[in-house]
């Protein structure tokens, strides 16, 4: 893929999302959202990308036994345009957390804003805002990715005439060939289906993007690809991305804040560059998110992963 | 790339409901999709449909008894749709659970009412279709049957009440899946194989134990089947029957809301307790 292919003027043409633009009826009446501890001063920068105010979520998992806490009392902010990574090991809360913003798990406490619009209140405004990409590339697996993001784009409202313009062109621009849109999704590679899954969230043009471990399980060469492809669309598209992960080095390419989480807590948050800092000075520690890791969390994320993705259904 | 700007507020009443129409649109086109992608395993059935409804109705040739005949077609046929009719929107959900989808369709912004209304109306055509063929094939096999005194508007009525009640019990069904990962859809299964059983399908009611004529009462299948034998054999006009048709009005008008309120309930049970999906 050339670069220069790959430069296109930023969302802003006709009919395009400008979360600046978009309605805010909190602002009104609550002018500063809370601002959240550990995350800088809330200066007046209009409403964040995504703001997460002390959420709670926890599990029913047996009748006598406890519940399990997945979130514990989490608080963070993203700006527009920005990218927050979140490192953790298997079971840490991330995909947990995910799905808290999605809407696809109610909270418990707290409470979650996308662009100033409560998910709780404002549903379907933030629902319009928002995709995901998960782990796990779902689709109906025997229709073609053709059919399953045309699908996709009718539930946003996005015609099919545009809708099928736009799958080959950003699938293109994934080095995906036409003549694979109509093809059984099952037929394709585990890397080529993750691609597609991101082709689909892109369709619907979301104004914050949440990728949960979108390079987990991926060939060496697709895993690179698929990271390339999240830095254009960082450098592309007017999208605020939350981006979760359990590879030290993507956390670091990719983010500009990370937030390390623990047993569903936050242990640790900054810029990459601040916690490497922070573990060289503070704990003597070689200057390397792996030292990061180590020190917040107590174990090494590389074994912990293995030992997880075994009792892990 | 474009999307359409989030809904401003006081967007006029008719552009959200031309949004709601092309969202529903997108549930009868993609299902559209499946069927045409198995369309081996749709013929398949359509075949296995068409075996079952001649076989049923040949005890009747066997009988001698052309109103037995006509008896047991009637069952057979119209069985058929309501139960296609049923499967389709029963699931909606299981489908999508099954292929992983569940999720991205759930966090969509799409009203739960415009989804089962895309989900009802595939279903719907794809009943009339698939029925429409069995038919064809039944009665071309039958040359000789007559239907002379079939009072059209009686069927047609019956179809339209039948397919209007069924589909309250059909989203009670699908939410099933929702609430119980594993077996949601055995019970949605099991459920139809009860009304199978109690409806009279083939058989009076009147045959059944008592307990079983009281949950015969309680299905909509009962009193549409009913009225289309009665149609299709004696050519009672609509207008005679109004002891089948009030309770497929009632049913009609009460388990839709209905249907559509537990739907909701069970969804945020589900995501309450994490029950949409859990790996990952
Ligand atoms: N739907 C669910 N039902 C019950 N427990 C869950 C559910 N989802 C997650 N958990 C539990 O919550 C914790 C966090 O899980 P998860 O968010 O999936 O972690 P991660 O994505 O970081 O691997 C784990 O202990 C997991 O078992
Ligand atoms: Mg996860």
């Amino acid at each position: 893929m050339s670069s220069t292919m790959l430069q296109e003027p930023k969302m802003t043409q006709d009919g395009s999302i400008d979360p600046a633009q978009l309605p805010n009826p909190a602002a009104a009446s609550n002018p500063a959202p809370t601002s959240v501890p550990g995350l800088g001063p809330d200066v007046a920068r209009g409403p964040a990308a995504l703001l997460v105010d002390r959420v709670t979520k926890r599990f029913k998992v047996a009748r006598k036994k406890q519940p399990v806490t997945a979130i514990a009392d989490v608080s963070m902010r993203l700006e527009r345009g920005g990218t927050i990574g979140i490192l953790g090991a298997n079971g840490s809360g991330k995909s947990t957390l995910i799905r808290l913003i999605s809407g696809l798990l109610t909270l418990d406490e707290g409470r979650v804003e996308v662009f100033g619009h409560d998910i709780v209140r404002e549903e379907m405004a933030v629902k319009r805002l928002i995709n995901r990409v998960s782990v796990d590339a779902a689709f109906f697996k025997k229709l073609s990715p053709m059919e399953n993001l045309l699908f996709a784009a009718r539930l946003y409202g996005i015609d099919s005439g545009l809708a099928r313009r736009e799958t080959v062109r950003i699938t293109e621009r994934l080095g995906i060939a036409q003549k694979r849109l109509g093809r059984p999704v099952e037929q394709l590679s585990r890397g080529m289906q993750q691609k597609i899954a991101i082709a689909r969230a892109l369709l619907t043009s979301p104004a914050l993007l949440l990728l949960d471990e979108p390079t987990t399980g991926l060939d060496p060469r697709s895993k690179l690809d698929v990271q390339t492809f999240i830095e254009e669309i960082r450098t592309n598209h007017d999208a605020s991305i939350v981006l979760t992960t359990h590879d030290l080095d993507e956390a670091e390419r990719l983010s500009d804040e990370i937030i390390v989480l623990n047993d569903g807590r936050i242990v640790a948050e900054g810029s990459p560059a601040a916690l490497k800092r922070l573990v060289a000075e503070r704990h003597g520690e070689a200057p390397t998110m792996h030292s990061v890791f180590m020190t917040y969390t107590g174990r090494s994320l590389d074994e912990d992963v293995e030992a997880a993705a075994e009792d892990d259904e | 790339m474009r999307a359409e700007p989030a809904l401003p507020q006081g967007t006029h009443p008719m552009t959200a409901l031309t949004r709601e129409m092309k969202a529903s649109y997108a549930f009868i086109e993609r299902n559209f999709f499946l069927s045409r992608r198995y369309w081996g395993w749709e013929i398949a059935f359509l075949v296995y449909s068409a075996a079952g409804a001649l076989s049923i109705s040949l005890i009747g040739a066997q009988a001698g008894d052309p109103r037995l005949i006509l008896t047991l077609m009637v069952g057979a046929i119209f069985w058929n749709y309501l139960s296609v009719v049923f499967s389709w929107i029963a699931e909606t959900i299981s489908i999508e659970r099954w292929e992983g989808t569940l999720e991205y369709t759930m966090m969509a912004p799409v009203h739960r009412s415009t989804h089962l209304l895309g989900a009802v109306a595939y279903a719907m055509v794809y009943g009339l279709i698939h029925t429409a063929a069995i038919l064809v094939a039944v009665v071309l096999f039958f040359p000789n049957l007559s239907f002379e005194h079939a009072n059209i508007g009686t069927i047609a009525g019956f179809m339209v009440l039948g397919s209007f009640s069924f589909v309250g019990i059909a989203m009670l069904a699908a939410i099933l899946p929702l609430l119980y990962v594993e077996r949601g859809a055995q019970m949605t299964f099991v459920l139809q194989s009860v009304l199978l059983l109690v409806s009279g399908v083939y058989y009076s009611i009147d045959v059944l134990p008592g307990w079983m004529q009281v949950i015969s009462h309680l299905s909509p299948a009962t009193y549409a089947l009913d009225g289309v034998r009665k149609g299709l054999i004696d050519g009672v006009p609509l207008s005679a029957l109004w002891g089948d048709i009030w309770p497929l009005l009632v049913m009609g008008v009460v388990f839709i809301p209905f249907g559509l309120w537990a739907f909701s309930r069970a969804e945020r049970y589900a995501k309450r307790h994490g029950k949409l999906k859990r790996v990952g």
